[in-house]
């Protein structure tokens, strides 16, 4: 028999009853789902001071979300991301801010430079996007900005200084001078350190604040008091690298007191540097050991292949690019909570974005795993800030060694927001 | 009134309805870009008067720009003063640090000047690291939400009726300015300085004014922006702030009074486009000034001046 196109077979007709009815089955999933893919902003820093920040942040991102969509995006959705740089200005950043919501993104996150943060979370908030920082300043916390701004990738700076003072005080010494930037960062060093040393039994002798245009530093050593037990510094930008060998020249091979700092001081620097041997057998505070070290976690060892980190903390094409291994992971953390807190809301679509920053309020804990390589956290959905373990680490051969490793309680502090309360 | 002055005005205040128009019909991330154009095109207009009319080449205009970001800022923080009389307390405040400035540093001239102003705005931007517990310091303050803008209206309405307003209030102060004996005056002094005092005119007093103008607008500019966009912080009181306008100017042409407005809205869109597509976007604005410098010296109005439409103010 000729085949009539224009009349169905009896198989075919069946065949598309069968379709039918399964297709009216699910109809939420036939006809709601949408195989768009979700689209990430990036607020990233690029260009400017952030810069040396911006090129791991990008490349975690990257890794990040190669691994996201390998595994099958979220909610079934293939996963992109829309890089733009904010060149590590706040005015800049409220603009990019804009352009990356107008642009159809679901979301934006990425920012680290506080400034940046504090300049474009109004904007954020009002375009009603959420904003997800991955900054470790303390203005989340404190109650500063607005709904739609969280933190759930990195624990804050006031947390991080806290919990290093029990052990500071225990093992280091309990008279502590502090050397820091004269302007905002080092103020939230100066308070929450004093405050927590303070607590441990310990207190703070001696608070040098050094003005951001100093290059030189020898004047300001002689105001060190020489009870000083414990020298606390966390000096920033390429100012570290004379700050340190200033400091060798002024003790010279005598005695010292112990020495203890931020690793902000040197994110991309490598410790082994001509003119850091000083810094042999001092202590810093660590997120995340940038050297490998015994007993790192699979995950961790699987995190640190895809962003493309050797052993030593550079990366695995340039031995001289050292990362910023103690703040990128924040990026990988946060894209994974992304995942998680839209397919905990069941988000669809850009009128879903409440739901999303509920989903995220609703979380608590966050075991370790593939999505969070630094180590388990605690997510506060009132203060939308996340805490998790902090490391403190010791120069040895050029090197940064774990010699312990914080509790989350040590880094706990009273809410002082409480963000679910206020309007979207 | 002239048949010059008829087309002068009809123009400009053809542009403002222009500008009104986009406004309203402009899908709201344009409106809000238009919104920060009109806003820094205030500034640029400010500086205009220092440089394009009088010559005064200031590199410290971001001490004005961030006195009046902070005149409006503070008081709306600590005492909860409502927006508006923010602004003009804003405005105040950086006309009265140019008047101080420019009581000190007129007495110099020249690449002088252009040191003197630079040191003054560095001072002004470590002044405000030095009381960060107040200002905010590096990391800046958040502004009240932009809801309370005026009341009853949309932020984004509000915006832009804002923005708008200060615009057009910039642009017609500067078009009677500079239409005026003062204004004239100014010119003078731009193109030969001694001539003038020759003919009775006392520099010093002509060029302050100038500056003083020059200092009001940039406060009004300053206190719009940390109030219409919610930040204020000292990264705008940095020498990027002071270049910024010079630029606008530049490339809008200088001792034009439309210039600033084009300049502008080209260097905005000149860099957002460049951002997508390329990291040095400074590069591209640098290639663009030099461009400009080899083929249209004076600006994109102040070329077309040149070439035929001698009418442009």
């Amino acid at each position: 028999m000729k085949k009539d196109l224009l009349v169905p077979s009896r198989r075919s007709v069946l065949k598309g009853m069968g379709a039918g009815i399964v297709a009216s089955a699910f109809p939420g999933y036939t006809w709601a789902q949408s195989s768009a893919p979700i689209k990430l902003g990036f607020q990233l820093h690029r260009t400017g001071i952030g810069a040396a920040y911006g090129r791991w942040y990008e490349r975690t991102a990257q890794a990040a979300l190669k691994g996201v969509n390998d595994a099958g995006g979220i909610g079934g959705r293939p996963v992109e991301i829309l890089f733009e740089d904010d060149a590590t200005d706040p005015k800049r950043g409220a603009e990019v801010v804009e352009k990356l919501a107008n642009d159809g993104c679901d979301l934006i996150f990425g920012p680290l430079f506080s400034h940046v943060v504090i300049g474009s979370a109004p904007r954020a908030g009002e375009l009603k996007i959420p904003y997800l920082v991955c900054s470790e300043g303390y203005h989340v916390a404190s109650g500063m900005l607005n709904r739609w701004t969280l933190q759930p990738g990195i624990t804050d700076v006031r947390s991080q200084v806290s919990s290093m003072a029990p052990w500071v005080a225990a093992n280091l010494g309990k008279k502590v001078t502090m050397v820091y930037p004269d302007y905002a960062f080092g103020y939230d060093h100066r308070d929450f350190f004093t405050e927590a040393i303070k607590a441990q039994g310990g207190e703070v002798i001696a608070q040098i604040a050094i003005p951001p245009t100093e290059t030189t530093f020898t004047r300001y050593l002689p105001q060190i008091p020489a009870e000083t037990e414990v020298l606390y510094h966390v000096m920033v930008g390429p100012a570290v690298l004379t700050f340190v060998k200033e400091l060798g020249d002024f003790y010279g091979s005598g005695a010292r007191p112990q020495i203890f700092g931020f690793i902000d001081s040197l994110e991309a620097v490598d410790t082994a540097s001509p003119g850091l041997e000083f810094l042999e057998g001092t202590y810093f505070w660590e997120a995340m050991n940038r050297v490998k070290q015994d007993g790192q976690s699979d995950h961790e060892a699987a995190y640190r292949a895809a962003v493309g980190v050797d052993d030593n903390g550079a990366s695995v094409t340039d031995a001289a690019d050292v990362s910023t291994y103690s703040h990128m992971f924040s990026v990988w953390e946060t894209l994974h909570t992304i995942k998680a807190g839209m397919e905990a809301a069941g988000y669809q679509s850009t009128a879903d974005r409440q739901k999303f920053v509920e989903a995220l309020e609703a979380m608590t804990t966050m075991p370790e795993g593939p999505g969070n390589p630094q180590g388990d956290k605690l997510f506060n959905g009132k203060t939308h800030q996340v805490f998790g373990h902090q490391n403190i680490s010791q120069v040895t051969g050029g090197k940064l060694m774990r010699v312990h490793r914080t509790s989350i309680e040590d880094g706990q502090y009273a809410d002082a927001v409480d963000y679910t309360t206020m309007s979207f | 009134m002239k048949a010059k002055d008829t087309k002068i005005w009809i123009a400009h205040l053809a542009v403002l309805a222009a500008l009104g128009v986009l406004l309203a019909v402009l899908p709201a991330y344009h409106a809000t870009n238009l919104a920060r154009i009109l806003t820094l095109a205030v500034f640029a207009t400010g500086y205009n008067l220092a440089f394009g009319y009088t010559g005064l080449l200031s590199l410290g205009h971001a001490l004005f720009f961030a006195a009046g970001v902070y005149g409006a800022a503070l008081p709306v923080t600590y005492w909860g003063l409502s927006p508006l009389p923010a602004i003009a307390l804003g405005c105040l405040a950086g006309g009265g640090l140019a008047t101080l400035v420019g009581l000190l540093a007129l007495r110099t001239a020249g690449v002088s000047f252009m040191i003197v102003t630079l040191m003054f705005a560095q001072a002004g931007y470590l002044t405000l690291l030095y009381f960060g517990q107040i200002t905010g310091g590096d990391e800046g303050l958040v502004m009240p939400d932009a809801t309370a803008l005026i009341p009853g209206l949309s932020p984004d309405t509000a915006r832009a009726v804002i923005a708008f307003t200060l615009f057009a209030i910039a642009l017609l102060v500067s078009l009677i300015v500079i239409r005026s004996r003062l204004g004239r005056v100014m010119v003078a002094m731009r193109e030969n300085e001694e001539r003038s005092r020759m003919l009775g005119y006392n520099p010093f007093t002509v060029k302050l004014s100038a500056l003083v103008l020059s200092g009001l607008f940039a406060g009004a500019a300053g206190a719009g922006y940390a109030l219409l966009f919610g930040y204020a912080g000292a990264s705008f009181a940095t020498i990027q702030y002071s270049i910024l306008p010079m630029l606008y100017v530049l490339m809008g042409g200088a001792g034009t009074t439309l210039g600033p407005l084009l300049g502008t809205a080209a260097m905005f869109y000149l860099v957002d486009g460049a951002a997508r597509i390329t990291t040095a976007t400074l590069l591209v604005v640098g290639v663009a000034l030099v461009l400009l410098i080899l083929f249209a010296p004076k600006g994109i109005l102040g070329t077309l001046r040149e070439r035929g439409a001698r009418w442009i103010p």
